[in-house]
């Protein structure tokens, strides 16, 4: 047991899982040599050799499409995007052929890939470099969506998207990277994907949030009796926590940092209004960001909730 | 409405890019500039990440000096030299990057979406490559409309790896598009050299198999570039369809400011740093004009520079009310950039 942050923690999944499994790769721009814009693969290639740690040219469809063949003859690459923004280019081939192998050959082929990219805001660069658009990744049937919030959950869910036999889009909030340290186990563990974890009890209302504005929301929190569910694994996500903790709570609030059209929240509330309106005291209520592009860094608290936002959603909540 | 510049400007214009205390002038402007952003990131006043041209300021500067103002400029992440080789006001890229309303994209945009529709400067760019397409765009508009400017891409050796690169070249060949496609190659796609990634040893020769012609031009010589791209702009203007220059040079700085430079060696830098293109162009300026006036010009553009970081940071910070506005267009908004001739 020591204390990390989350740059260490996926790090150490990597290595641990490069460790177990000869067939696990890196692949991605600048992840050998240098270790990655973030330093998140440093001392891999060292480690491992060129074969095992790629370095890539600038081409994202190149390296997604790339990973989709590996992985679909049998190589599990873990693919590093250095920021979501880039990722666009790579969405064809995560969209339109990752997702479908499984489907598209009747079951005869896997596509066990990883897709690894910071996101969000918090290296105070606008738009590209702070985009949270994990809702494109969640509406692709056959693909899985994860974002850790801590280094704990960063290790444990990263293992456990290397072993999982589909395509998972794993999205590590940069504005945590090297913000929050806390206990990680040595070894190996892993955390299962599409469960969620209950951050803190309570009884008022849940709030579901993950990511960066887990941290916000608990925040918030303080002089409140809420439920906090920390959702991780966003696509395919944990339905039956989500509908417990509303069903005892009777009121929902979901946060997240992307636009709120079409948002995540969008998907967690049609949850609560199909099966379990009949306990809502209240409407759901979604805090989330703006119809715009992530402005400039002067303006990116304004952009993000914030506590205080949050607070006002809280208490509007337990109006009714 | 398209801008059009009057005849007596075009050949003052025309008169003025040749002449290489200008040039000169152009590229220390691009260099102060460079470096006090450096320096303002140093100190916290600039927060984020940027990426500096420091040592390829020979590129823009002679790539400009053959092109008119109604020309269009498409740039790339490392942006900030082309702008001013394009008449960009430093004070209003301070502005921009300070995140200000008087910058040239009220603040919104900073560094890496820098867009400046008046200097028919199409934009810095945040992804590899992405502007390659829209260069290419930007020349068919022109051939659409029937005129006779043209479009220059910038781009990185990197960016020769993505698909947008190799697919612009194929379309602009294939329509004779009046489009200049230049590299700066500085040999380093953020760490990775160039070699180690990429199946021909220059970029030049990959526009040969899309029938397009390259030349390829020491870099650090903003009067080898400027002759370079008079003749292949030229060309180009005439209708000769599609060109490419890959100009070999070299950041002085990292990649961004996060980039420790592991990668290369220190005597590799020294050796390119000795190719200094200011320090050329210094002493191309002296066969013209005395020493004094040389430094009298260093103090002068110095002082400029300091001008026009001080005015940028005494203007007004720009609102979250105004970066929230404008995501959608009013039919009004449009602007006619061109229009179609019919055949």
């Amino acid at each position: 047991m020591g204390k990390m942050n989350i740059v260490q923690a996926v790090q150490e999944a990597l290595r641990l899982e490069m460790e177990r499994d000869g067939d696990v790769v890196v692949l991605g721009e600048d992840v050998g040599r240098d270790g990655g814009v973030f330093r998140v693969t440093e001392g891999l290639f060292e480690r491992f050799g060129p074969e095992r740690v790629i370095d890539t040219p600038l081409s994202e469809i190149g390296i997604v499409g790339a990973a989709v063949g590996m992985a679909a003859y049998g190589i599990k690459p873990v693919v590093e995007i250095q920021f979501m923004g880039f990722i666009y280019a790579g969405l064809e081939q995560i969209f339109s052929h990752a997702s479908r192998i499984r489907s598209r050959s009747r079951g005869r082929f896997t596509c066990p890939l990883v897709v690894r990219a910071p996101y969000g805001i918090g290296i105070k660069a606008p738009e590209l470099h702070s985009e949270s658009s994990e809702a494109f990744f969640c509406h692709m049937p056959g693909v899985k969506v994860v974002v850790p919030s801590t280094p704990y959950n960063a290790k444990g869910l990263l293992t456990s998207a290397i072993r999982d036999p589909n395509p998972v889009v794993f999205l590590e909030p940069a504005r945590l990277y090297r913000s929050i340290k806390g206990e990680v186990p040595d070894g190996e563990y892993s955390i299962p994907l599409g469960k969620a974890s209950v951050y803190q009890e309570g009884v008022d209302f849940t709030v579901v949030a993950w990511g960066t504005m887990l941290h916000r929301a608990a925040d918030a929190a303080e002089g409140f009796d809420c439920e906090i569910i920390d959702l991780m694994t966003l696509k395919p996500f944990d339905e039956e926590t989500v509908l417990g903790s509303v069903k005892k709570t009777g009121r929902l609030v979901v946060v997240h940092e992307a636009t709120m059209n079409l948002g995540l929240g969008a998907e967690v509330a049609a949850l609560a209004a199909g099966e379990a309106i009949e306990y809502l005291k209240g409407p759901v209520i979604r805090v989330a960001g703006p119809e715009a592009v992530v402005p400039m860094a002067r303006l990116e608290d304004d952009y993000m909730p914030g506590v205080e936002r949050i607070k006002r959603a809280y208490e509007k909540v337990m109006r009714y | 409405m398209r801008q059009k510049i009057k005849p007596v400007e075009a050949a003052l214009a025309a008169a003025g890019a040749l002449n290489v205390v200008e040039m000169y002038k152009k590229a220390l402007t691009i260099r102060y500039f460079e470096e006090k952003v450096d320096w303002l990131f140093g100190r916290g006043k600039l927060g984020g990440t940027t990426h500096l041209c420091i040592g390829q300021e020979a590129v823009p500067v002679g790539v400009a000096s053959a092109l008119r103002a109604d020309d269009y400029m498409v740039s790339t992440h490392r942006g900030h030299g082309h702008l001013i080789a394009k008449g960009g006001e430093p004070a209003r890229i301070f502005a921009e990057l300070l995140g200000k309303s008087e910058g040239y994209c009220k603040g919104r945009g900073g560094t890496q979406h820098l867009c400046v529709m008046g200097l028919n400067f199409l934009g810095t760019n945040g992804i590899t490559g992405g502007g390659i397409p829209i260069a290419t765009g930007a020349g068919l508009s022109i051939k659409l409309s029937g005129d006779d400017r043209v479009a220059v891409c910038f781009f990185g050796e990197g960016a020769s790896n993505q698909g947008t690169f190799h697919e612009s070249l194929n379309m602009a060949s294939v329509w004779k598009l009046p489009v200049v496609y230049v590299c700066e190659n500085n040999m380093y796609a953020m760490s990775t050299r160039f070699a180690r990634i990429s199946a021909s040893d220059d970029v030049a020769a990959r526009a040969g198999a899309y029938g397009i012609e390259a030349a390829i031009v020491d870099g650090m010589d903003a009067l080898k570039v400027a002759e370079l791209a008079g003749k292949v702009v030229g060309r180009v203007r005439a209708g000769g369809g599609p060109a490419l220059i890959e100009a070999k040079t070299y950041r002085f700085c990292g990649h961004s400011k996060s980039d420790p430079r592991t990668y290369r060696t220190r005597e590799e830098e020294e050796m390119w740093k000795g190719k200094d293109p200011i320090k050329r162009l210094a002493a191309a300026a002296a066969e013209f004009i005395p020493g004094s006036e040389i430094e009298g010009i260093k103090r002068g553009v110095l002082a400029m520079i300091e001008d026009a970081y001080d005015a940028a940071e005494k203007g007004s910070d720009s609102s979250t009310d105004a970066a929230l506005d404008g995501v959608y267009a009013k039919r009004e908004d449009i602007v006619p950039q061109g229009n179609i001739q019919s055949a």
